[in-house]
């Protein structure tokens, strides 16, 4: 016997109470359960008269993936029922508006948005980490907590990596939401995390330009045509995005997923570090392809069945990793940053779609003045700079995948970390100064590291360097 | 209650013993051994002293085709395994054979069904192998949780609202969530002689607090379980196909 949801209605202890929203497939209703304190709203499918597969398989899926979902970046359930008396499932309630209201307000402020799509990335790189693709990324389903991180929601077209995939073989069309569907989905193709930055890469379009990059398709023929079709380049629409901004979302949504970024954290590292970004001729077209190319390009598409081999998400997680070099310039340091690049660089081959971030700390006094405020500190930080970049020189990557920056911090290990949280590294590698008397006593900067990183951390040492040497070696 | 689902043990004792230290550890409540205790390997007098100390403490035990070819001759085993069968019935004594008569062909507790082979007709011993032949499985029982054997492969199907039937990938390790909108048959890979490429053991933990589902592989001492197979005067490829599992 089918319940229907109600105000008033009493159900496994959840009271609900007001309806808050009325969507396609589901209704949204505040709840509260004695034994909980958060406010709480519940999720109810509306199931239509008849056997109703694409509503129920969509909520059956959610109830799979997600309780097993953990972070701040999706909301927390609490409890969920199946369709015997009324399927539900009730989260903790995220106050605040979706990012559909920040895309109402588009084109938004340069600096907004931008912070905006990071934190956004930052969610969906979280969802990665977690075995999981979303696949229907759309301003709707990012909500923003008061302290800020996006949540994601509504996991009814997910896939989970190591989970049935219940929608796999059930429905013959693509799903998603067009507007802002990746081309593979639309091949039908639900097993590659890049979808997901598509999926951001469309977002970002809309809320710069105030567009959606390809309108709003209604049939699927419509929805085909960004297989050869590319958008009107956002700066074309309004002139003040900066160069690189159109250079990351076209990126993002290049129809190839191999042409994307490979993963969430390296769209985050350049929406972080705009005077980074490499810029290419995605970032300085200003109208879309002519005619003869789309011609050419659809003419290649009709084919098409795939777009690729899905990469696995551990796998490409672990494909493009990042990795933080942190670098000590000192002359005494010298052997010591060779063997370091030495290593690097061996790292390279056999990880050779990691991106290397290079960092030099300038360790500033514990109390007194900011010292880049005065020309002795900017010379420092500039003279530090050339260093590193030379340093680096001979990896010989592509600009876009090696970064530079100078770090200041009255203590080394903590600049090291921060950045390691902030950049997304999955790797820090950096060399151990020595045993000197002083740092047993100090502590030493990469102990501290190698005990404090939430990523792997490996650590470079003077292989022709003796114990008993070090010993008499003073530290700085 | 956590309940460890063995399966197809098929007499090999390192295989068993490998599995049974996994699950030590994983909270496990009770044990479901589905049949096939027996044939193929070279130490069934053991593995039947050990699953009739586990049925003592209350593991749900069914029987499988192997089991019942002990002292009733049976004209669909092939010649291997009769061979064994054979060569198993002068190595048992009295009570093992009784204890493998007396099994049962089915058992339902709660929402659960427990068989060796597909549920329609269990005594006729038919492979679950596809959607198709997961499909009378359902349709013959009511129960909303179907575990069965006799595949050496590890597979999982499910049935919708609407009666379709689906065959799902999954990972090991990963308890999957057997969602109660559907219904499920679980076939629980082979302890003693995986058939899937994988020389390692299969079996399996449901949960059923958590409703999840969890296929798990342990190594075995493979190479000790082969020796013994060919010291005792077995077919080869009896050996042989443990190591590569296959």
């Amino acid at each position: 016997m089918q319940i229907k949801p109600a105000t008033g209605l009493e159900i496994d202890g959840f009271t609900l109470g007001e309806k808050l929203h009325t969507g396609g497939f589901a209704t949204i209703w505040e709840v509260t359960h004695p034994l909980y304190r958060t406010p709480m709203v519940m999720k109810v499918p509306t199931i239509l008269d008849g056997f109703d597969a694409p509503t129920i398989v969509g909520f059956e899926v959610e109830q799979m993936i997600m309780p097993r979902l953990t972070g701040p970046h999706v909301p927390r359930v609490m409890g969920q029922g199946d369709f015997s008396q009324m399927a539900y499932i009730v989260t903790e309630r995220i106050p605040g508006a979706s990012m559909w209201a920040l895309a109402k307000r588009a084109p938004l402020p340069i600096d907004e948005l931008i912070e905006a799509a990071a934190r956004m990335a930052q969610a969906v790189h979280d969802l990665h980490r977690q075995h999981v693709i979303h696949l229907d990324l759309k301003p709707d389903n990012f909500l923003q907590r008061p302290t800020g991180e996006m949540v994601l929601i509504d996991f009814g077209l997910s896939r989970h990596d190591h989970l049935p995939d219940l929608l796999a073989e059930e429905f013959t069309i693509p799903m998603g939401t067009f507007p802002y569907i990746a081309p593979e989905q639309i091949l039908r193709q639900r097993g590659d995390l890049r979808s997901d930055l598509y999926g951001l890469g469309a977002i970002i379009y809309h809320l710069a330009t105030g567009k959606m990059p390809f309108g709003e398709p209604e049939t699927i023929k419509q929805v085909r045509q960004r297989l050869w079709r590319d958008p009107v380049p956002p700066r074309a629409l309004r002139t003040e995005i900066p160069e690189w901004l159109q250079e990351i979302i076209l990126r993002a949504m290049e129809v190839d997923p191999a042409r994307r970024y490979q993963s969430a954290a390296q769209m985050i590292f350049d929406l972080t570090h705009p005077m980074q970004v490499r810029l290419t001729e995605r970032a300085h077209k200003l109208a879309q392809d002519g005619f003869w190319t789309v011609w050419k390009r659809k003419r290649a598409m009709k084919k098409v069945k795939s777009l690729g081999a899905p990469i696995s998400m551990a796998g490409q997680i672990d494909r493009a990793p990042i990795l933080l070099v942190a670098v000590d310039l000192s002359p005494e340091m010298e052997t010591l940053s060779h063997n370091l690049f030495l290593s690097v660089k061996r790292m390279l081959i056999i990880q050779p779609d990691a991106r290397v971030a290079c960092v030099n700390v300038i360790k500033t006094a514990r109390l007194g003045i900011d010292q880049t405020t005065d020309e002795a500190g900017t010379h420092l930080h500039v003279s530090r700079l050339v260093g590193l970049k030379s340093w680096a020189d001979c990896f010989d990557l592509p600009d876009d995948r090696l970064t530079y920056s100078i770090l200041e911090n009255t203590d080394p290990a903590t600049a090291i970390l921060e950045h390691a949280e902030a950049i997304e590294a999955d790797h820090i590698m950096m060399g151990a100064r020595g045993h000197s008397t002083a740092r047993r006593f100090l502590g030493s900067v990469s102990a501290r590291v190698v005990a404090e990183a939430s990523c792997s951390v490996t650590v470079i040492r003077r292989p022709e360097k003796r114990r008993s040497e070090e010993a008499t070696e003073v530290a700085a | 209650m956590r309940l460890a689902i063995l399966t197809d043990i098929h007499a090999n004792r390192e295989a068993l013993e490998a599995v049974l230290a996994d699950a030590t550890g994983m909270r496990i409540d009770r044990f479901a051994i589905l049949g096939d205790i027996v044939g193929y390997g070279p130490d069934p007098d053991w593995c039947i002293d050990k699953v009739a100390d586990l049925q003592a403490r209350g593991a749900i035990t069914v029987r499988g085709n192997h089991d019942r070819a002990i002292g009733v001759p049976d004209g669909a085993l092939n010649a291997q395994a009769r061979r064994v069968i054979d060569w198993t019935v002068d190595r048992l004594s009295a009570v093992h054979k009784a204890f493998l008569s007396e099994l049962p062909l089915t058992v339902t507790e709660e929402d659960m069904l427990f068989v060796h082979a597909s549920a329609n007709d269990p005594q006729d011993w038919i492979y679950v192998t596809n959607e198709n032949h997961a499909m009378p499985s359902f349709r013959v029982s009511k129960a909303r949780l179907i575990f069965c054997g006799h595949v050496h492969k590890p597979a999982l199907y499910s049935c919708d609202l609407s009666g379709r039937v689906m065959g799902h990938q999954f990972g090991y390790g990963t308890g999957v969530p057997l969602i109660r909108s559907r219904r499920w048959l679980g076939v629980i890979g082979s302890v003693g002689q995986p058939r899937d490429g994988s020389g390692l053991a299969s079996w399996s933990v449901m949960d059923t607090d958590r409703n999840e589902l969890t296929f798990r592989r342990v190594g075995y001492d493979s190479a000790t379980t082969a020796r013994k197979v060919r010291s005792a005067g077995l077919p080869e490829a009896l050996a042989a196909r443990l190591v590569k599992g296959f």
